[in-house]
């Protein structure tokens, strides 16, 4: 019977397929854990007498409340440290294994499962985060739940599942120069609305998707659940074994053969049934910017601020109205004019090594404009690691940027990086929710060149607002395993490479 | 979850109609780690009034509320469910219950009976009129009494069958353990596992330091 990719690897986990309308019970492969979602859920197992099932199949992590910056202090708010210690004493009475902060693994849970080699194609991935849709750029059926299914998970690692659709996303083409993955998902989502992917798993697909680094296809996984999917899913290929050949716990020798083999059938058969198809043209694409106060009310950047009252549907104009006041927007401004105070680089959307290379190689040398905070958060302790190997931090200190530990950080402020009411941020993360980065704090979503772009002018602006001092080629990669932690065999030390691989281009330091 | 079948205690009257989640337990409370240890919470609002119900000593044991209609509108907050059942009480009689409150006291093992607005009044009577009295809930039976009056309640089947069987959503997934087991001796060696733990050489973090 032909499938969809999304079918397959859900038939593969049915530990029991539901009868009369009651649910699939469905095996779950991997369990990511963080200290925000699991108190409860550990609570509730300790009142039942209950154990982890398998904590062997069990990872957490510390991320949502650490602090980037004194992380060898104790951490000043109470509540975060609280909620710490909780996830401390948890893990130790139940045998899960945590990667502490300050441990050179600890890191945001969507940046630690694949660096580890945990995240691999075929695979059922849950955590109590609803980007854990990231994992399916390997080919794993990955999603967020809530706590009382965190509890579930960890007593039986099943989960009792209702079917869902599934919608084909197919991207034409090549991607032009200074548009990135990041830009992609922002028109997908801007296309398909906030609502859009409801009740669908998304697969991604097309000549485009095929030619995004593992890095970047995890960009456009991580942000599936902006357009309110369940799940968002890339076939593996080529990219996705070299991404994982030799990671800590990728499969080794035969093990690795049996697993390559199977994972090559893991694509949607050619006469597959899609509940819903998009078709984009990526040659149509630029850099993207968000104007409003969802992850749907993105534009191009050589557009201009949306006028409500040219918007058709009523409730989309009241929306849009209500999004540009809190934003403090006037309708009809150039993208390009607004100014921003502070520019974030981090998050599980875009806070891997390959984001920050690609930031690097365009503001060394630079200085940022004068007045704007810049603040740069690798997205895990080994990502710090070895963008320092690189001469990275000292590029972006040059810069005039802040570097800092890792972990979510101003993505969503739970710890002091937070952005004041009023201010206005660049932000290479996944949510411009009013007051998600802070009180009253105004986000606008863009890629890592965006980003970078606007750190050194001071206002939106795109990398082709730049006088780059040479024809540099940002985005394309040679296909090597760009975080070359996970390239070196296991045992071994780190062996990083340099320059910064990048094919035929001029090595920039 | 406990197995329930029968309940004596000490009837509460609580005659006020729309007690809304928040006034169950109001939001603050929620920042806890715990899932337990929400007592004190349970009608925060009110319990610095003496006159209150819990507050007068021949209630305050109480294990059976007897409210008004809409019991447990508003957020859903799974918290409500959770300072009802810290507090003591297996139950919770009205005449009409929000749908998500409802639902969330089925999987936390408490007993959410509607019970006619005429027989509720009946209730409060017999308990104001003799505070402490107790009321014996019979789910097998899907009755309450008090003194000598005996009123139904209704339940739906299904949630019936799981509170009589103590069984949680948990509880029901594990019946089918032996499933799940034979589920994992199918499951591949090139599926990962996360222990024993496997990864790179541990190297020294420098903290960063505010610039």
């Amino acid at each position: 019977m032909a499938g969809t990719l999304a079918e397959k690897v859900w038939e593969a986990h049915l530990v029991r397929r539901g009868e009369d309308g009651s649910p699939d019970l469905l095996y779950i492969d991997l369990h990511l854990v963080h200290e925000v979602t699991s108190p409860q859920a550990f609570e509730g197992l300790r009142l039942a007498g209950r154990q982890v099932r398998r904590p062997d199949l069990t990872i957490a992590t510390e991320d949502h409340n650490t602090p980037t910056l004194d992380i060898d202090r104790p951490i000043a708010d109470l509540t975060s440290r609280t909620q710490i210690d909780t996830l401390r004493a948890n893990a130790k009475e139940f045998g899960v294994r945590l990667h502490s902060l300050g441990d050179a693994d600890q890191g945001i849970v969507h940046q630690v499962g694949p660096q580890l080699g945990l995240t691999m194609p075929g695979l059922t991935v849950v955590c109590g985060d609803s980007h854990t849709s990231t994992h399916g750029a390997f080919g794993a059926l990955a999603f967020g739940i809530g706590t009382s299914e965190v509890e579930h998970v960890l007593a039986t690692q099943t989960l009792p599942l209702a079917p869902f659709k599934t919608m084909a996303i197919t991207v034409n083409g090549a991607l032009p120069a200074g548009a990135t993955s990041k830009d992609i998902i922002l028109a997908i989502i801007a296309k398909i609305g906030t609502g859009g992917g409801q009740g669908y798993v998304l697969e991604y697909r097309g000549e485009a998707i095929r030619a995004l680094s593992m890095e970047a296809r995890m960009t456009i996984c991580n942000m599936s659940i902006e357009a309110g999917a369940r799940a968002g899913m890339i076939a593996p290929d080529e990219t996705t074994f070299e991404y994982l050949k030799g990671r800590p716990h990728a499969p080794e020798g035969a093990d690795w053969d049996e697993a390559v083999e199977y994972w090559k059938t893991l694509r949607s058969d050619d006469d597959a049934q899609y509940d819903a198809e998009v078709v984009l043209e990526a040659a149509d694409l630029e850099p993207f910017v968000t104007w409003g106060t969802n992850p749907g009310q993105g534009l191009p950047l050589s557009a201009s601020v949306p006028v409500p009252a040219d918007i058709a549907d009523e409730g989309e104009r009241e929306t849009a109205a209500k999004a540009l006041e809190y934003m403090g927007l006037t309708a009809g401004t150039p993208l390009r004019d607004i100014k921003v105070d502070t520019v974030f680089i981090g998050s599980c959307t875009n806070g891997r090594i390959e984001d920050l290379r690609s930031v690097a190689k365009v503001v060394k040398g630079k200085e940022k404009a004068s007045d704007v905070r810049v603040l740069v958060v690798p997205s895990s302790a080994r990502v710090r690691l070895q963008a320092e190997a690189e001469g990275l931090d000292v590029i972006f200190k040059e810069f005039g940027a802040e570097w800092r530990n890792a972990g979510c950080s101003m993505c969503l402020g739970m710890n002091p990086d937070q952005l004041a009411p009023g201010e206005r941020s660049a932000s290479t993360s996944n949510r411009n929710f009013e007051g998600r980065q802070g009180k009253g704090g105004r986000t606008h979503l863009v890629s890592p060149l965006v980003a970078a772009a606007t750190a050194i002018r001071g206002t939106l602006s795109s990398v082709s607002d730049l006088d780059l001092p040479f024809d540099i080629d940002i985005t394309t990669f040679d296909g090597t395993p760009l975080d070359g932690v996970g390239a070196s065999p296991l045992g071994e030390s780190v062996v990083v490479d340099l320059p910064i691989p990048v094919a035929g281009q001029p090595a920039l330091r | 979850m406990e197995k329930f079948t029968t309940h004596t205690g000490v009837g509460v009257p609580l005659r006020r109609s729309n007690v809304d989640t928040d006034q169950i337990i109001p939001a603050v409370y929620l920042k806890r780690v715990t899932r337990t240890g929400f007592e004190d919470a349970l009608f925060a609002a009110w319990r610095g009034d003496s006159s209150f119900v819990l507050n007068q000593e021949a209630y305050s044991a109480g294990s059976v509320l007897v409210a008004g209609p809409d019991f447990g509108t508003g957020s859903s907050r799974e918290h409500a469910v959770w300072a009802l059942k810290d507090y003591g009480f297996r139950v919770v009689l009205s005449s009409r219950f929000a749908d998500i409150f409802r639902g969330n006291s089925g999987k936390q093992g408490l007993v959410a009976g509607v019970v006619s607005p005429e027989d509720i009044e009946i209730l409060w009577k017999i308990l104001e009129t003799k505070p402490g009295t107790e009321v014996t809930v019979d789910l097998e039976a899907r009755t309450a009494t008090a003194d000598d009056v005996t009123v139904p309640f209704q339940i739906d089947d299904y949630t019936r069958w799981r509170l009589m069987e103590g069984l949680d959503d948990i509880g029901l997934t594990l019946q089918e353990a032996d499933k799940i087991t034979a589920f994992e001796e199918t499951r591949a060696s090139w599926r990962p596992k996360t222990l024993p733990a496997r990864h790179l050489p541990a190297v020294e973090i420098e903290a960063a330091r505010p610039v």
